[in-house]
């Protein structure tokens, strides 16, 4: 049962992390936490289940199309709900109430644009299950897992090694310099928005094939948890809301695998809090920038 | 400071004039549909989900209603205008939507809400002020306690629990089990203690509990658990939400035990969520789409016509309901009169429904038969 429920725990912590990615991403750049993040996530379930079941095309496209379905509403984000506030000086608070009435706007479209019933994958799309002996895990779950991973890694290359990753951490260390320095910071804030929404869109279809159940109301839980993760893993550090996803579903597991399933969140919660007391910056922030 | 002061000058100025306009407006609307339609019309409300995660079962309560309103208008005699109210699941919006319905609609009677949750929130504002309200839906411990006031026409858990694991237990010889529920709904906690005492009471030995909650998607934690402790059948308490998924997941995972659940599994969406894995699922319940019955055949295909799908128990209640609600009506011989419709509702008795035969025992809960139903092709059959 051991490994069983350490497979149970990655699954379920990968999607955590690829839900933490994007906000990692937008909060790197843009120092705000983007409440939205969940519902895109929730549109690009929903736009690859439509892919998948009106036009028929195979599970790849659908991922492609939901990835670009997520960077035009990442798009339609920055214009309408972040760029006015960030042109005059307002509270930083200002982002945080602008991305929720975007995130409450996006669910009552998809309730109607959808419906309320929970909707799910054609069965062929979940995969075999793959029996190791020790653990059994669905090829659905290997996929994931390799998607999150992959990812991490194309994102890490790409934020030190391009230059529009250069731009990108420029961007992030102080606009106001970045922008003097001839960095065209407004470009680098729309690419870093859509690039985190599509992410987004994509952990959205993975966890919709997962668990079997799209419907409006899917980026709300889904996104607390992305949130934890940022602040365990390090405000804005890739490679701590990686690990720090892969931890928060390995701590819910066991405590209902060897404890209660009642406190499944209440201990998995305790532990953030925990770890937040002996490292205040999260797990993989430096000290003395906000965890950056 | 200048300018902004003029501005803040107009916009309250508009402000101020939207305000009357709407005033005038709301006064005009009110006059007009109270002068065309009072005498004749009984205003009812409703109380249901319409969105937020429970939006299925409200869509589902909504559609048997205004089937029944349909229905009952086209016949002539007593006519029905239903006022329906978001809840959105929620008990401070049930509370809001529950005073808006009492005091400024005047409805003569409510009915709903959804989830006994809600119940135990506007059930006692109806009745301190005298309103009837009955649940369809609302199946916990404890509903008519509240009041005189309050009715329900859902079977309680209590009458429908016990019968579905005797006859498991009958049929299939039970002897340990393991027990599952989503502890963040009202009804899904009460419905498991019910369980657990039936369980007891029909000595079969509980392996373990475990829980989930409403809206959680991953279930392998718990049913890897279960699954080591090898139990003879798994009883889940919960709505056919996660229940279909928890029954998609055990098999997918290689448990092939039986499962008995509560109300919630008492759906087409059960099957429709699981799949081939809904194969088995044993649920007790007073609605039968395929019951041999002239009056449940012409609910399934008018219901089919309209709205181009099955109904479920949530309609098939909220239907029966109204006509429950228009029956008392007419034989209390007031259309607006909140207290000679109570007393009208007490005494039904042989109402012959889509769910049945019914009549409301001294307590307001409804005495109704019970079928223990199993799923066999992706149709709920009766338990033989």
């Amino acid at each position: 049962m051991l490994w069983q429920q350490v497979v149970n725990g990655l699954t379920l912590g990968s999607t955590y992390a690829l839900i933490a990615l994007g906000y990692t991403l937008i909060f790197g750049v843009l120092n705000i936490v983007n409440m939205a993040h969940g519902e895109i996530f929730m549109f690009g379930a929903f736009v690859a289940l439509m892919l998948v079941t009106t036009f028929k095309v195979n599970l790849l496209v659908a991922m492609a199309g939901a990835a670009l379905a997520g960077a035009v509403l990442g798009y339609l984000l920055e214009v309408t709900a972040l760029r006015p506030l960030r042109k005059r000086a307002v509270s930083h608070m200002a982002p945080l109430i602008s991305t929720i009435g975007v995130s409450i706007f996006l669910e009552s479209l998809a309730l109607n644009l959808f419906g309320a019933q929970s909707q799910s994958f054609p069965p062929m799309f979940s995969g075999k299950l793959l029996d190791f002996g020790l653990f059994q895990i669905s090829v659905i779950q290997v996929v994931i897992l390799a998607i999150s991973v992959g990812l991490m890694l194309v994102l890490k290359f790409w934020l030190d090694r391009t230059k529009m990753g250069k731009s990108i951490r420029a961007t992030s260390e102080n606009i106001d310099t970045a922008a003097i320095l001839g960095v065209n910071t407004q470009r680098v804030i729309t690419i870093t928005v859509m690039l985190a929404s599509g992410l987004g869109a994509v952990a959205g279809v993975l966890v919709g094939l997962a668990f079997n159940a799209v419907e409006p109301t899917m980026g709300i839980p889904m996104g607390f948890k992305g949130l934890a993760v940022l602040i365990l893993g390090g405000l804005g550090n890739i490679t701590g809301a990686m690990v720090g996803g892969l931890l928060l579903g390995i701590a819910e597991v066991f405590s209902v695998a060897y404890g209660a399933s009642s406190y499944r969140e209440a201990v998995a919660f305790g532990l953030i809090m925990v770890l937040l007391f002996l490292r205040p910056q999260g797990l993989f922030g430096s000290p003395g920038n906000g965890g950056r | 400071m200048f300018v902004m002061k003029n501005v803040a000058k107009k916009v309250m100025a508009g402000l101020v004039a939207a305000a009357f306009m709407a005033v005038a407006a709301g006064c005009g609307g009110s006059q007009q549909s109270g002068g065309t339609q009072a005498g004749s019309t009984a205003k009812i409300g409703v109380v249901t989900i319409l969105s937020g995660g429970g939006a299925a079962y409200g869509e589902a309560i909504k559609q048997g209603l205004e089937l029944a309103r349909d229905e009952i208008n086209s016949k002539g005699k007593t006519k029905i205008e239903l006022v329906i109210e978001d809840s959105k699941g929620e008990k401070n919006e049930a509370i809001n939507a529950a005073n808006k319905l009492i005091h400024k609609d005047n409805v003569v009677g409510i009915i709903g809400p959804t989830l006994s949750g809600d119940m135990f929130a506007i059930g006692p504002i109806a009745n301190q002020s005298g309103v009837p309200i009955m649940g369809t839906s609302t199946t916990a411990e404890g509903i008519t306690e509240i009041g005189e006031y309050v009715f329900r026409n859902a079977l309680p858990e209590s009458l429908a629990i016990p019968q579905a694991v005797k006859k498991a237990q009958q049929k299939l010889g039970l002897k340990k089990v393991a027990i599952m529920y989503s502890n963040n709904n009202d009804w899904a906690v009460s419905s498991f203690k019910t369980f657990e005492q039936a369980v007891k009471n029909n000595g079969i030995e509980v392996l373990t509990i475990e829980t989930f909650a409403d809206k959680d998607t991953d279930f392998s934690a718990q049913l890897t658990k279960i699954a080591t402790l090898k139990p003879d059948a798994i009883m889940v308490s919960g709505l056919y939400q996660e229940a279909g998924l928890i029954l998609k997941k055990a098999r997918e995972m290689g448990i092939t035990v039986p499962f008995v659940g509560n109300n919630g599994f008492n759906s087409p969406q059960l099957v429709k969520i699981a799949g081939a894995s809904a194969e088995g699922a044993i649920v007790a319940s007073p609605w039968f789409p395929s019951k041999d019955d002239e009056k449940v055949k012409k609910f399934v295909t008018a219901y089919k016509a309209k709205y181009g799908k099955e109904p479920d128990q949530f309609a098939a209640q909220a239907y029966d309901a109204l006509y429950i609600m228009a029956d008392a009506l007419e034989k209390s011989g007031s259309t607006t009169d909140r207290a000679k419709l109570k007393n009208s509702l007490k005494i039904v008795k042989d109402f012959q429904g889509v769910t049945g035969k019914f009549a409301f025992d001294e307590k307001r809960n409804p005495a109704m038969e019970v079928t223990v139903l199993v799923v066999k092709e992706g149709n709920f059959v009766e338990l033989k």
